[in-house]
Formats: structure tokens, C-alpha cells, sequence
């Protein structure tokens, strides 16, 4: 009875800390808010308003993506790339991560100073790079010539994309890996070796379950990432049938105001809705962004 | 530095889910007086003494000092020093930084400032230290720092929020002896929150010992212990045992393990006594009982005794 | 010590990996540095595309550090007192305002840049401005420097400090610069870092809101990518690297210094 009271009496009384301070705090978010109305939440408001205009006395923007199979088809195809993208990418920074995390070895840091400097690597050099390994005059191709008498292109393909956005979401989900593997509790671990469990075990039923709410964030963002990475694309050619591209063709070649903002609405849309789905299901792991 | 009176009226203050920390307290330190508000966790001590400080607004009732009215004055205009729990000294500054923060805010000039700084390390007896960083500190030392930062602006009353909490027992001790020291020879109002009721009978020179948001009783440590006010503060200053009265008879009172003496018109429902004024005898005593535990403390020992009962 | 068979298939697993990320760039180096890609190294080692670039898009690299500095000067600006009182209001309003600050991180850059261009775009002063381009990296990279700030300021007793400098006199704007931002520059100096670094490579908002007049790096590298030799594209993509490279470094250190800091 005692301890309850007192417990109430100290959550209350820092509570009321918090209110005390809580006008000027306020004003310190005052410049932030501001930017952030005029040049994020207004811009937004009339690209969501746009895209219902109907133009030319035809169908809102909404209508006619929705009812344009070549949009759908993008928006699919968009969809499924950033999927598999994450997919893999969640895989092989998953057991590299792990690894670089649990193991101590000679030039460990180095490889791991290596392996996350490109994440801030923008989309449009990752495209270059990805010419270099797999165009015309790339790696691959100079590899086929050696080996089977053929150029190995497949840079300017939904293969070079897929290349490019596993070049820079790896080493996200990498260091998201380490981070979540060295807040893990060791003793699990520990503790079901003890119990008799072999290696692969321990990993599908402490690691793995340990690692998941990281795992479900850090994928959402790869997800998120490579549904709106338009450097890339462009990099690779704008031929390439991914929504960021169609978006910027709609905008640039037709001057379609109304269906470029319906598109970029529905884009958005559906990485925000993936990103809260898995914030449901990661709970508040926090590691968003 | 002289003292200033600080005078709490009808002061009340509930946290927004309704538990009521302090009510209704009316209370007087007088001048140059240090007065040790003592309780357990959740009395309502730290909520006064934040009231007197500044940083809690009384839902009802005022804060003077001396004559002048501070109950809507903000900490920073109210002139006080305060020496916190885990010292929070800032990390960024150094020794003499910490301890000429305040002095800048209150624009001296640097000649000034490192003259005051000079002398608050001499003080606490770290002259040699004003240039170290302050996680080059030991925790005594970090109190020391502290109480100089807090002393440097001559503020007009000393605020101390448990700030012997956090130190091992032994450097516990010497402190508590250097602080009493250096409060006597300031002659500073101070006020000094505790949960240790040793350090609240050497300090204090009255004590406020506060049970649920009330004040149980206000006295100096001598009437405290020796006439405390009710149970409570018996029991939470020093060691009581309490009998509860069975049934009186023609000569005393019946209690479990034997009969007390007693003269009275109206019987009490329970006798408390502390542990010194019982005697262990072979033979003849008011009370007998097994004797269960023996816990030997150096210069006394302590006896566990069943006589029966609840 | 014995290392496992599953140790070293980990390893060279990591190291594919690796080569994976590395290779491409080692191409680029080298294509930027040889006469002619196609002989390949035997060819010999030049310096001339590195001229050629810096003669033909050097105004780029000027932009982009202008850009970066002023992005950084102005996020912190707005982001560290931001950052402060989210910290401290702590409540479902500030818990929102967070999500609302991230949004122009998780919505493709391209939507917001065509947001921004259908709103502001027919203010034809500020449309041929680079400044329009700074709104549009502001607000990407604001996150990325609250952030940061806001969990040093959780882990620090920021709190009690403050308490101790209003004790001492000090008011709530003193409060802030003497005791919240020094105890903060830790925190706000890998949120800068990594400010600069994502608004020198800034390419999706960029792209749309440039004008021909204001082509930052990244936009001038897209345009020697569609039109120019391979290796004058990789002597560029050259001068980008060792421009980037050594803040992430420096970004690296400071994230490490500040981990340490938290198991402190």
C-alpha cells in the first residue's frame, strides 16, 4: 500500500516538471513548426488536391491512374522491386551483420568502416556504379568476353536496379544488425547453449526473435527507400518502368500536373502506410530512419 | 552572510493526478537557523523545499523571505543556493567555471569573480582543484564543488537536497561533520532534506520531520527524540518498542510477557519505550521473554527478545 | 584460438560482401585516373580528366558546399531548439510533431519536390534561386540532425543541470546556451556532419528543383553520366568521393565516441 502511493507520488511530481517548463519549450519549437507548415505540410496539402483536379473536363488524377493498367503496372512493379530488394538485402546484411557483431578478428573495424561509407552515397553515383559493374564497358561485360565470348550487360535491366538499391540498403541493414546485436542479452544465447541447443538452433530461436523488431524497421526504411530512389532510375535510364521515373516523365515530358501529383499522392501513400505497418509490428523500436 | 527568516503560510500542493503532497504547512525558519526536514520517501520533504526554492508553485498559500512575498518569483530571482543529490555540476565547465557560473550571471568583474572563486576553494579545501574537469572528481570532491558553486553568489538561503545521499558511509561522516562546521561559521539560513536521521540530529539545529504531506512534529533533535510528538516520529527517529496494552489492572497495565507499572487515571492502548531505557535483569523484572537473536554492534549490542503476543 | 568452418565461411561471405560495395568504386578511381578505360591501366595514369572536370563543373562543387554549410546553419538553427523541446514536452503533441518531421525522409524526394515546385514554383525570384533548393534539403535533412540531439539530450541529466543553473540565476535563454548546447556538442556535431554529408549527395529533391543556373554536384554528376566519356564520369564521381569520404570518417568517430558515451 505504501510503496504504491509513493510510486504515484514520484511519476507525478516529474509529470508536473515537465509542465512547469512546458511554455518556453513550446516557443523552441516555434522556428521548426513553422518550416515545416509552410514548406512541407501546405506543399502537400495542394499536391493532395491536385491530383483530385480534373483537367481538361476529364477524370481527377486519381481516376486516371487508377484506371491506366501502365501506371498500375509501375506502381506494381515498383512494389514487388523494393519487396525483393529488401528481402535480400535483409538476408545478406543479416549474416554479415551478425557476424561483423559477434566476431573479433584482425581488420574487423576496417571492414566495417568499409561497408557502411556507402550509405550516404547518393542514388544517382550507386547508378554509375552499377554501370561500371554491369554496362557496356563494365566489369561483367569484360568478364563474359573472357569467359563465354559474350557481353554480360544487364546494368540498364530491373536486374541493374535491383544492383543498386541492394548496393546502398546493405549496409543499413548491416549496421542496424550490429547495433540490435550488441543490445542483445548474451546469456539467452548462454543459456540455450546450456540447455543443449546446436548453433543453428540458437539462431532461429534467440537471434533471430532478438534481432526481428530491428529487422521489420530497418527493412521498412530499405522498403521505403528504394520505392522513392529516383537517382538511380535515372541513372540507369529512364526507360526503366519504376513509378519515380514514370512520375518524372508524367511531369517533364507530358507537363501532366494533375496525374504527376495523383501518382506521387499514391506513392507516398503506400511507403508511408508500409512504414506504419511495421512500426505496429516492430512495436517502438525507434530505429526509424 | 546574514540570515534570512523564510516563512511558509497555509502552503498546499497537489500533482495533477490528485495525490496531495504537501498540505496545509505553515512554517517558520528563522534567521541563520539550519533546519533538516527529515521523513521518508514520499513525505512531501522534497516538495517543500522545491517550494521554497522556486521550482514548485504552491497550488495555495505563500512563500515569504523576510518580508518580502516570492511565491510567484521564478528560482532564478530568488537568491538562493541549492546543493542537489547527485551535485549536477555541469560537465562542460571546470572546477573554477562551475563555481564562477553564477558570479558571471550576476556580472562581476573578472577580477572579482576569480578573487570570490579563490576564496570558495579555500573554503572546501580544494585550492589546487580549479582547474580540473569535473569527471577528474571523487564523489567528496564533487560535493565540495557543489557546495562552493552554490555558496559563491552569498546567496540568502542555502538549499540542500540530500546531498550526502550519494557518498559512501565513512566519507559520509567527515563530510557531515565539515558541513555542520562550515554552516555554524556562515550563519546562513539553510535548509537541508534528509531521510537519514543521523545526519538530521547533527545537523539540524531544529528538525521538521514530515509524515504523508503533514508536519508531524517541528522541534529540536533533543525534543525530538526525547519527547517525540506521536509514534510516527518516534519510531522513524530512532529504535521503539511498542506494547500494546491487554487490560489494565489494580497496580499497571497487562501487557504480553508481563505487567507494567503505572499510576494513571486513563489507561494507554499501547507503551512505547526506547531500547536503552530496558534493562536486562537475571531476575525479578516487569517483562520476561526468550531471547531469540543477539546482534553484536560494537560499542552495544542488540538483543532480540519474544514475549509473546502479536 | 580454433575458428569454426562456419567462422571463415561467415567471413568470406562478408568479404563478397565487401567486394561487392568496394569493386565499383575501385573501378571509378581508376577510370577517373587512366588515359583511356578501355586499354586499362597500361595505358597509363593521367591527371587530365581530373582538370577537365574541375575547368568544366568546379561552380558545381562551389554550390554544393555552399549549399551544405547554409543547410547545416540553418537545420541547426531550427533543429537544436527543436530537438530541446521535444525532449522536454515529451506528450502525444510532441510525439506527432516527431512523425510530422520525419514524413520528408519517408516520402519519395521526388513527391515532395513536386509538392514544393506546384506551390512555390510560380515565385519566379525565389524559383531561380538556390535558396529554393535550400528548403528543399532543409527539410530533408532536419531529422537527421534532431535526431541525434534529442538522444544525447535524453541520456544526459540535462534536467537537474538546468535546475542547478536557475538556482544559480541564470533564465530560461541562458539556461539554453550555457548549460543545454555545450552539454549537447557531441550530439550536434555528428548531426552536422551528417547534415552536410546527405545535402552534398542530395539528388532526388535536387534534380527537380534546380534550375540550369544552380546545378549542385550531384546534378552536374547525373548530367556527365547521360552525356560524358566514362572517364571524365569517373573523374567527377572522383572529386565527389574524396569530398565525402572524410566526413564520413569523421561522422564514424564521433558515432563511436558517442556510443561509448552511452555505456558509460
Amino acid at each position: 500500500m505504501t510503496t504504491v502511493r509513493f510510486n504515484a507520488l514520484s511519476v507525478s511530481s516529474r509529470r508536473d516538471i515537465l509542465h512547469r517548463l512546458r511554455p518556453t519549450a513550446a516557443w523552441a519549437l516555434a522556428p521548426a513548426a513553422a518550416v515545416l507548415l509552410a514548406f512541407w505540410l501546405l506543399p502537400l496539402a495542394q499536391l493532395v488536391v491536385l491530383g483530385g483536379q480534373h483537367r481538361d473536363g476529364g477524370d481527377s488524377g486519381y481516376w486516371q491512374v487508377l484506371n491506366s493498367a501502365q501506371y498500375l503496372g509501375s506502381l506494381a512493379q515498383t512494389c514487388v522491386l523494393a519487396a525483393v530488394v529488401t528481402g535480400a538485402a535483409l538476408l545478406v546484411g543479416g549474416i554479415s551483420g551478425v557476424f561483423l557483431a559477434r566476431q573479433q578478428f584482425f581488420g574487423r573495424s576496417a571492414l566495417v568502416a568499409l561497408l557502411t561509407f556507402p550509405l550516404a552515397f547518393p542514388g544517382v553515383v550507386v547508378g554509375f556504379l552499377v554501370i561500371l559493374l554491369a554496362g557496356r564497358q563494365g566489369l561483367f561485360a569484360a568478364l563474359g568476353m573472357e569467359l563465354a565470348g559474350e557481353r554480360w550487360v544487364f546494368a540498364y535491366s530491373l536486374m541493374g536496379l535491383f544492383l543498386g538499391y541492394l548496393y546502398f540498403s546493405i549496409p543499413r541493414v548491416i549496421l542496424t544488425v550490429m547495433a540490435a546485436c550488441e543490445s542483445l542479452d548474451r546469456s539467452l544465447e548462454e543459456a540455450a547453449r546450456s540447455l543443449g541447443a546446436g548453433h543453428w538452433r540458437v539462431v532461429c530461436d534467440v537471434i533471430v526473435p532478438g534481432l526481428a523488431p530491428a529487422l521489420v524497421s530497418c527493412g521498412a526504411i530499405c522498403f521505403a527507400t528504394s520505392m522513392g530512389a529516383f537517382g538511380t532510375a535515372f541513372t540507369l535510364g529512364t526507360r526503366l518502368n519504376v513509378t519515380p521515373v514514370a512520375i518524372y516523365n508524367v511531369f517533364t515530358n507530358y507537363a501532366n500536373f494533375t496525374v504527376a501529383a495523383a501518382l506521387s499522392v499514391i506513392l507516398g501513400a503506400v511507403t508511408w502506410a508500409v512504414l506504419l505497418l511495421a512500426r505496429r509490428l516492430a512495436g517502438q523500436s525507434g530505429t526509424v530512419l | 552572510m546574514s540570515g534570512t527568516t523564510i516563512r511558509l503560510q497555509g502552503c498546499r500542493k497537489a500533482f495533477t493526478d490528485g495525490t496531495v503532497a504537501v498540505d496545509n504547512l505553515n512554517l517558520t525558519i528563522e534567521a541563520g537557523e539550519t533546519l533538516v526536514i527529515l521523513g521518508p520517501s514520499g513525505c512531501g520533504k522534497t516538495t517543500t523545499l522545491r517550494m521554497i526554492a522556486g521550482f514548485e508553485r504552491p497550488d495555495t498559500g505563500q512563500v515569504f523571505f523576510g518580508d518580502s512575498n516570492v511565491t510567484r518569483l521564478p528560482i532564478e530571482r530568488r537568491d538562493v543556493g541549492m546543493v542537489f543529490q547527485n551535485y549536477a555540476l555541469f560537465p562542460n565547465l571546470n572546477v573554477a567555471g562551475n563555481i564562477i557560473y553564477g558570479l558571471k550571471i550576476r556580472g562581476l568583474s573578472p577580477a572579482e569573480r576569480n578573487k570570490r572563486c579563490a576564496e570558495l576553494l579555500e573554503l572546501v579545501g580544494l585550492q589546487d582543484h580549479g582547474q580540473r574537469h569535473i569527471h577528474e572528481l571523487s564523489g567528496g570532491q564533487r560535493q565540495r564543488v557543489a557546495l562552493a558553486r552554490a555558496l559563491a553568489p552569498r546567496p540568502r538561503v542555502l538549499l540542500l537536497d540530500e546531498p550526502l545521499a550519494a557518498l559512501d558511509a565513512q566519507l559520509r561522516e567527515r563530510l557531515r561533520s565539515e558541513l555542520d562546521q562550515l554552516l555554524r561559521s556562515l550563519r546562513i539560513t539553510s535548509v537541508f532534506v534528509t531521510h537519514d536521521q543521523g545526519e538530521a540530529m547533527a545537523l539540524g539545529d531544529r528538525i521538521l520531520v514530515m509524515d504523508r504531506g503533514r508536519v508531524a512534529q517541528l522541534a529540536t533533535p533533543r525534543d525530538i527524540y526525547q519527547q517525540p510528538a506521536n509514534a510516527f516520529v518516534a519510531s522513524f527517529v530512532g529504535n521503539l518498542n511498542a506494547f500494546p496494552v491487554i487490560e489494565p489492572t489494580a497496580h499497571g497495565l497487562k501487557v504480553s510477557g508481563g505487567e507494567l507499572p503505572w499510576k494513571g487515571i486513563q489507561a494507554p492502548t499501547t507503551v512505547y519505550c526506547r531500547p536503552e531505557h530496558l534493562r536486562v535483569m537475571d531476575d525479578g523484572g516487569h517483562l520476561r521473554g526468550r531471547l531469540v537473536g543477539q546482534f553484536f554492534q560494537g560499542a552495544q549490542s542488540r538483543l532480540l527478545v519474544d514475549v509473546g503476543g502479536a | 584460438m580454433k575458428r569454426s568452418t562456419l567462422f571463415f565461411a561467415q567471413l568470406v561471405f562478408t568479404l563478397l560482401v565487401c567486394a561487392f560495395m568496394l569493386v565499383p568504386v575501385l573501378l571509378s578511381l581508376l577510370a577517373g585516373l587512366t588515359r583511356n578505360y578501355f586499354v586499362g591501366v597500361s595505358g597509363g595514369l593521367t591527371l587530365d580528366w581530373l582538370v577537365q572536370v574541375w575547368q568544366a563543373y568546379s561552380p558545381t562543387v562551389w554550390l554544393s558546399l555552399q549549399l551544405a554549410v547554409s543547410c547545416a546553419v540553418c537545420v541547426c538553427v531550427i533543429g537544436v531548439p527543436a530537438a530541446y523541446a521535444l525532449v522536454r514536452m515529451n506528450n502525444r503533441f510532441s510525439r506527432a510533431f516527431e512523425e510530422l518531421m520525419v514524413l520528408p525522409v519517408a516520402m519519395p524526394g521526388l513527391a515532395s519536390a513536386l509538392a514544393l515546385l506546384l506551390t512555390y514554383g510560380q515565385f519566379g525570384e525565389l524559383r531561380r534561386s538556390w535558396l529554393f533548393i535550400l528548403v528543399g534539403h532543409v527539410l530533408f535533412t532536419l531529422p537527421f540532425l534532431v535526431r541525434p540531439v534529442m538522444a544525447v539530450m535524453q541520456r544526459q541529466q540535462l534536467p537537474t543541470l538546468e535546475e542547478a543553473a536557475a538556482s544559480l540565476g541564470a533564465g530560461p535563454i541562458k539556461r539554453f546556451f550555457s548549460v543545454v548546447v555545450p552539454n549537447c556538442r557531441a550530439g550536434i556535431l555528428a548531426g552536422v556532419l551528417m547534415v552536410v554529408t546527405l545535402s552534398l549527395g542530395e539528388f532526388n529533391l535536387t534534380w527537380m528543383l534546380h534550375t540550369p543556373m544552380t546545378k549542385t554536384l550531384p546534378v552536374g554528376l547525373a548530367d556527365s553520366y547521360a552525356s560524358a566519356r566514362l572517364e571524365v564520369a569517373s573523374a567527377y564521381t572522383l572529386i565527389f568521393l574524396l569530398m565525402i569520404v572524410p566526413l564520413l570518417i569523421a561522422l564514424q568517430a564521433i558515432s563511436a565516441r558517442l556510443s561509448r558515451g552511452e555505456r558509460r
